[in-house]
């Protein structure tokens, strides 16, 4: 009951469609039980009674009742549907902005998966109940106690008969139901394995036929598909076992009355007329008894629902903005004072402490791992320090508007992510409202437009899931127009360049250069010719900084620079740098 | 009218995001599909005549009872016979449990049916697909041969389980149905059946209506868990740009849509019951007052009328049956249709029949004035050839698009030549069994494949016969060891392709060792061109020295340092070789070679 306390700020506004919807249900089960009682007159009265002249208003009565019936049905069906429908759009649209405020720290946890079942299945289950399992229930108890009132008005000894056999059908619905829902999970999880297996074997198709190993994919498809087909009939032999049962126990009621009521007329104790009616009724009490299970089901399943929806609702969110907080137009400067961050227990980052001026570049080597990217991601806070503090402009990063402080500070991630849509809106993603011009430029200078203008849609090209596939490179390239349109005052290039080859790389830093002039810039790189540059080079090893300077400052130490510098630089051993110097030279003057 | 038209372009190239929606849902009956998908029951004659039995003596019973129940009311109770009611009920509970019995039946046999035909007829286009050559798979992204094979392939799951023995049981009933009322009472049997046509048409035309709408609607919701899906995964960067309240005001947009369209579909479905039900009442209306008349006249019985009332609601459940099945089949016409167009799609590349086996090769290869056109009129490799001697390793070199990718699909044979021919120890590869060929080629792609499951598994692929030891030792020649045995279940890591924590270098080594581990004559090598940090980086040149020694080596190179040890180096510009030779050679000719090694380097001077 709690989960549907804590959750009825969505339901409680539209609580008039459900209440208008009990009412019409309790309506439309009243107006069915008038059904077998005009019967039950028409066979006394007038076939046995011989007062015809009540045939004609009787039917009419039948018929009336039956398009009243009708029409509260419909209310209530739909009612409780549109109770549901609405409790559920809002519900939807809380997630959603509960989930665009999360701190990645939650999505370092959560699994996607995870969350896409809980919008979607979890979510619908609850509307279910909202919807129509709430009303069910209700149904039940009025349809039981209506019916079973209406047949002990009629004959109490008949009904005392048939009341033998109700439990059992109802204890049959309810343990059929809850071996039910196991089975169907097992129908999903193996239909999910199967799927898995298709789609790894589409997307790895050329590494599948590279090995030529169709046979061993055909292996391993068929085991999945055959659990598939396993799992379908253990479902369908629960239905096997269970079903008849429910139907036989329903059709025994039937032979009970036939032949308690019969016996019971023949003896006098009981109209005809009576007997054709507890015929009526008895559908309406056996039904709903088979369906105890499922009903029970929806309720406790909702309930689990319910709870799993409140878990994303109500998590915690550490990273907000102050209440007076800054929002200033920002210079650049970047300062980290005695930073120590610790994740999951385990420290990442001490003793971060630099300085970085307005407009200057600072680059990051380190091993994967050693925690650039941590750093890095403290500036927008992505994640807040655990001790020390981050200050940019002057002002610790948490006094800052948080809107504020990201629109100013762009990112280029190491992993490129596009939406689907078109080339142009995923640039513009951070400025909605830039011209054709101001994408095309920065497509430019990422060195991305030219691809893109030799796409038969260029700019409309649709990209992403479902779109075009580009190459590791291009989607690198787009993800740095992306970040270059939004004209931020610090730049973060988190390992942007990792896809595209060297000398694409070049042309990109050629054009960055105007770029980032007037820019701080922040750049984690594994290629000493992306990092020499920089006004200021942070070698960073197990989460601290061992070695920081310029290019020429820290090639002279004999450090851990020096020797990266050293194994990259291998290469071109067989070339002195005076022979390259003269080799490119002499090569500018000529024309390819 | 033009301006209307900027409008519309400008807003799709703004559009925050774009969802393409799956092919149409139903078609039109076909006879020719139809029957191609009724050969799929034909190997389970016994199981479609079990069920079809079970089903008609389910109703059988059915039809017997109300007829029995009203002679019950007639004879016995009316009459004042006990004995010939206890008789009469125990008949009915026999014929009860028959009918339990035939459920029983029925349930298992229909869904063994049509599970087996799932089964079989997935199997059929799964590995039909596997047989398709790469032409097929350029052309289609992922998703959507991913969902022919799941969904198109369940959408006949009713069909089979259900739908066709039910609809032949249901025909039979209607007659059997239509057969008893007239042969108990001509008229009033004409006056009942007056809301039978009315039903029908509700069964179908209603239906079809209902189905559409909820089709609707589970197009909207595919929508929205697409979005949802990918909002998740990028997350992280609509953070770092701000862009949640766009993104609210999309989605709410988008979630209001659906619900106006889940409305409509909800009040369409909640009209069908209510219909049903007051035509229902109608058929009674019109029985008894007909049925008033003539038993006033002496015509029928008290019995007769209870017993016809029943047959009336006997009537709605085959009728309503078979406007099932009538939608089921709209729908089975659009899944097969596109069933059937893959399984009708023929692998351009196979082995000749009774081709040969490759027998086991030493490496050397062949390309003789080889033409490839990737489509007509667009030619990307113009008369290439070269010989290369078992053991060499061949640097290709150039720049994107130039050829070099053409050449190793073709060794592969995963592309035929358009002229010229390719010969491996002398051997046309398209005269040996295809098989055969690649499994002596390794290919190590760029961008390396992760299969969902250990790094064990993944290594491998290379060769599922090789033991655990074997997998390490293959790890350890390559290098990788060092990393796997640092993830936290060593080999036996969990990875899969996406949010899996290896990094590009990583997934390279895992890639080595798995084409190490098959041992390979001829190895075909596309160079990451990824920044990897030192150290790996380091690793790979290890494992790729390791890989490449005594075996035929074809590899697309970025590093300098694969490419000054090759034996031969192709330069490749616009589809044809413009310099070969070694790196000292090429380096002293000046040629377009030096340019490519300079232009790579000049940044670091």
């Amino acid at each position: 009951m709690d989960v549907f306390r804590r959750l009825r700020g969505f339901y409680l506004p539209y609580m008039r469609y459900l209440v208008l919807s009990i009412v019409m249900l309790v309506l439309t089960t009243a107006l069915g039980l008038v059904y077998p009682y005009l019967l039950k007159q028409i066979v006394d009265r007038v076939i046995i009674g011989r007062e015809y002249r009540l045939l004609l208003p009787y039917l009419g009565l039948i018929l009336a009742a039956a398009v009243v019936k009708g029409a509260f049905n419909f209310g209530q069906q739909y009612l409780g549907q549109v109770f549901g429908m609405h409790a559920a759009y809002d519900l939807r649209n809380a997630l959603y902005k509960k989930l665009n405020r999360q701190p990645f720290s939650y999505y370092d946890r959560v699994h996607t998966g995870d969350l896409m079942s809980r919008m979607t299945a979890d979510l619908d289950a609850f509307r279910q109940f909202l919807a129509f399992g709430f009303n069910n229930l209700v149904n039940f108890v009025l349809l039981t106690s209506f019916g079973l009132a209406l047949m002990c008005s009629l004959n109490a000894w008949l009904t005392a008969a048939i009341l033998v056999l109700l439990p059992v059908l109802g204890w049959i619905a309810v343990r059929f139901d809850s071996l039910l829902w196991p089975a169907y999970k097992r129908v999903r999880k193996t239909l999910g394995a199967l799927n898995t297996a298709v789609q790894e074997n589409i997307m790895g198709m050329r590494t599948v036929k590279s090995f030529a190993r169709e046979g061993y994919e055909l292996g391993k498809f068929d085991g999945r598909n055959e659990a598939y087909y396993a799992s379908n009939l253990a479902a369908a032999d629960l239905w096997k076992r269970f079903f008849p049962y429910m139907e036989l126990i329903g059709n025994l009621e039937v032979c009970i009355v036939l032949f308690v009521g019969g016996w019971l007329v023949i003896r006098g104790d009981m109209d005809l007329g009576d007997l054709v009616a507890f015929f009526s009724i008895l559908w309406y009490i056996t039904f709903p008894m088979s369906q105890l299970g499922y009903l029970l089901n929806n309720w406790t399943q909702s309930v689990a629902a319910g709870e799993r929806l409140l878990e994303i609702l109500e998590a915690e969110n550490p990273i907000t903005s102050p209440v007076a907080s800054y929002r200033g137009k920002m210079r650049g400067r970047v300062e980290f004072r005695g930073v120590r961050l610790v994740q999951d227990g385990q420290e990442v980052l001490r003793d971060i402490d630099f300085t970085v001026e307005p407009g200057q570049t600072i680059a990051l080597l380190g091993k994967t791992g050693a925690g650039k990217s941590s750093i890095v991601n403290l500036i927008p806070r992505f994640y807040d320090v655990t001790e020390g503090s981050v200050l940019v402009d002057g002002i610790d990063v948490r006094d800052w508007d948080l809107d504020a402080l990201r629109r100013q500070v762009a990112v280029v991630f190491q992993e490129s992510f596009l939406f689907s849509t078109t080339i142009f809106a995923n640039i513009a993603y951070g400025k909605p409202d830039a011209t054709m011009e101001e994408v095309a430029r920065a497509a430019r200078i990422a060195d991305a437009a030219e691809f893109i203008e030799q796409l038969p849609d260029g700019y409309r090209t649709i990209v992403g899931e479902r779109g075009l596939g580009l190459s590791g490179g291009q989607k690198q390239r787009i993800a740095l127009a992306r970040a270059i349109l939004a004209d931020p005052a610090i730049l973060i290039l988190d390992d942007a360049t990792s896809a595209v080859d060297m000398e694409t790389e070049y042309t990109i830093q050629q054009a960055l250069q105007e770029v980032m002039r007037g820019r701080t810039t922040f750049v984690i790189a594994h290629r000493i010719s992306t990092l020499k540059r920089a006004d200021q080079i942070l070698v960073i090893d197990g989460g601290r900084i061992v070695e920081r300077g310029t290019h020429d400052e820290l090639v002279r130490q004999d450090g851990l620079y020096r020797e990266i510098f050293e194994m990259q630089f291998r290469d071109r051993d067989e070339f002195s740098d005076d022979w390259l110097r003269a080799a490119v030279n002499e090569q500018r003057g000529v024309q390819w | 009218m033009v301006m209307a038209e900027d409008r519309r372009l400008d807003d799709e190239l703004r559009a925050p995001f774009i969802y393409r929606d799956d092919d149409t849902l139903d078609k039109p009956f076909q006879y020719a599909q139809f029957k191609r998908l009724l050969r799929y029951m034909a190997p389970f004659p016994k199981l479609i005549w079990g069920a079809f039995a079970a089903t008609a003596g389910g109703i059988a019973v059915a039809l017997v009872t109300p007829y029995l129940i009203g002679r019950t009311i007639d004879v016995a109770i009316a009459g004042k016979r006990t004995g010939l009611l206890a008789a009469l009920t125990l008949a009915l509970l026999a014929l009860y449990v028959c009918n339990f019995a035939a459920a029983r039946v029925r349930i298992y046999l229909t869904n063994k049916l049509g599970q087996n035909v799932i089964l079989r007829l997935r199997q059929d286009l799964f590995s039909h697909v596997q047989s398709l050559s790469f032409d097929f798979f350029d052309k289609r992204p992922a998703g959507s041969v991913l969902v022919r094979i799941m969904n198109d392939v369940n959408a006949l799951q009713d069909l089979f389980t259900n739908g066709i023995i039910n609809s032949l049981t249901n025909l039979i009933t209607l007659f059997g149905i239509v057969v008893i009322m007239l042969s108990l009472n001509v008229r009033l049997a004409l006056v009942t059946m007056v809301v039978v046509p009315f039903m029908f048409l509700l069964s179908t035309r209603l239906r079809v209506l209902i189905r559409r709408s909820w089709q609707v609607v589970r197009v909207r919701m595919s929508r929205i868990n697409a979005h949802l899906n990918e909002a998740i995964q990028g997350m992280r960067v609509t953070e770092a740009y701000v862009r949640q309240e766009e993104n609210q005001r999309f989605f709410e947009r988008m979630n209001a849509e659906y619900v106006e369209k889940f409305r409509r579909a909800t009040g369409l479905s909640a009209v069908f019951w209510p219909i049903v039900d007051i035509t229902g009442s109608v058929g009674t209306v019109l029985l008894f007052w007909y049925g008033v008349h003539l038993l006033t006249a002496g015509e029928v019985t008290v019995g007769l009328l209870v017993a016809f009332a029943n047959y009336l609601g006997n009537f709605w459940t085959p009728i309503s049956q078979l406007g099932q099945l009538y939608n089921q089949l709209l729908v089975a016409m659009a899944s097969s249709e596109r069933i059937f167009e893959y399984l009708d799609t023929r692998p351009t590349i196979t082995s000749r029949p009774q081709a040969p086996a490759l027998p086991p090769i030493r490496g050397e290869v062949v390309f003789d004035q080889v033409v490839f056109d990737y489509a007509p009129g667009k030619r990307a490799l113009h008369g290439v050839s070269f010989r290369v001697q078992p053991g060499e390793t061949v640097a290709l070199v150039g720049h994107t698009g130039a050829g070099k990718s053409t050449v190793i699909n073709l060794l592969a044979r995963f592309y035929d030549v358009t002229s010229g021919r390719i010969l491996i120890d002398g051997k046309d590869i398209r005269d040996v069994d295809l098989a055969t060929l690649r499994s002596q080629i390794g290919i190590v792609l760029q961008d390396t494949f992760i299969f969902s499951g250990t790094i064990m598994d993944n290594i491998r692929y290379g060769r599922p016969d090789a033991t655990d030891e074997e997998v390490i030792a293959a790890a350890k020649a390559v290098h990788a060891d060092e990393f796997i045995r640092q993830l936290e279940h060593g080999y036996f890591t969990e990875v899969r392709e996406r949010g899996s924590r290896l990094s590009m270098g990583q997934r390279q080594l895992l890639s080595f060792a798995r084409a190490i581990l098959a041992n390979p004559k001829i190895l075909i090598l596309d160079e990451a061109t990824a920044s990897i940090d030192t150290h790996t980086e380091h690793l790979i040149q290890l494992g790729l020295r390791a890989l490449l020694r005594g075996r035929t080596s074809f590899v697309v190179a970025h590093r300098l340092s694969t490419i000054r040890e090759a034996d031969q180096i192709l330069v490749f510009q616009d589809g044809r070789i413009v310099e070969r030779g070694t790196h000292g050679v090429l380096m002293r000719n000046k040629g377009y070679y030096h340019h490519l090694v300079l232009t790579q380097y000049r940044f670091m001077a």
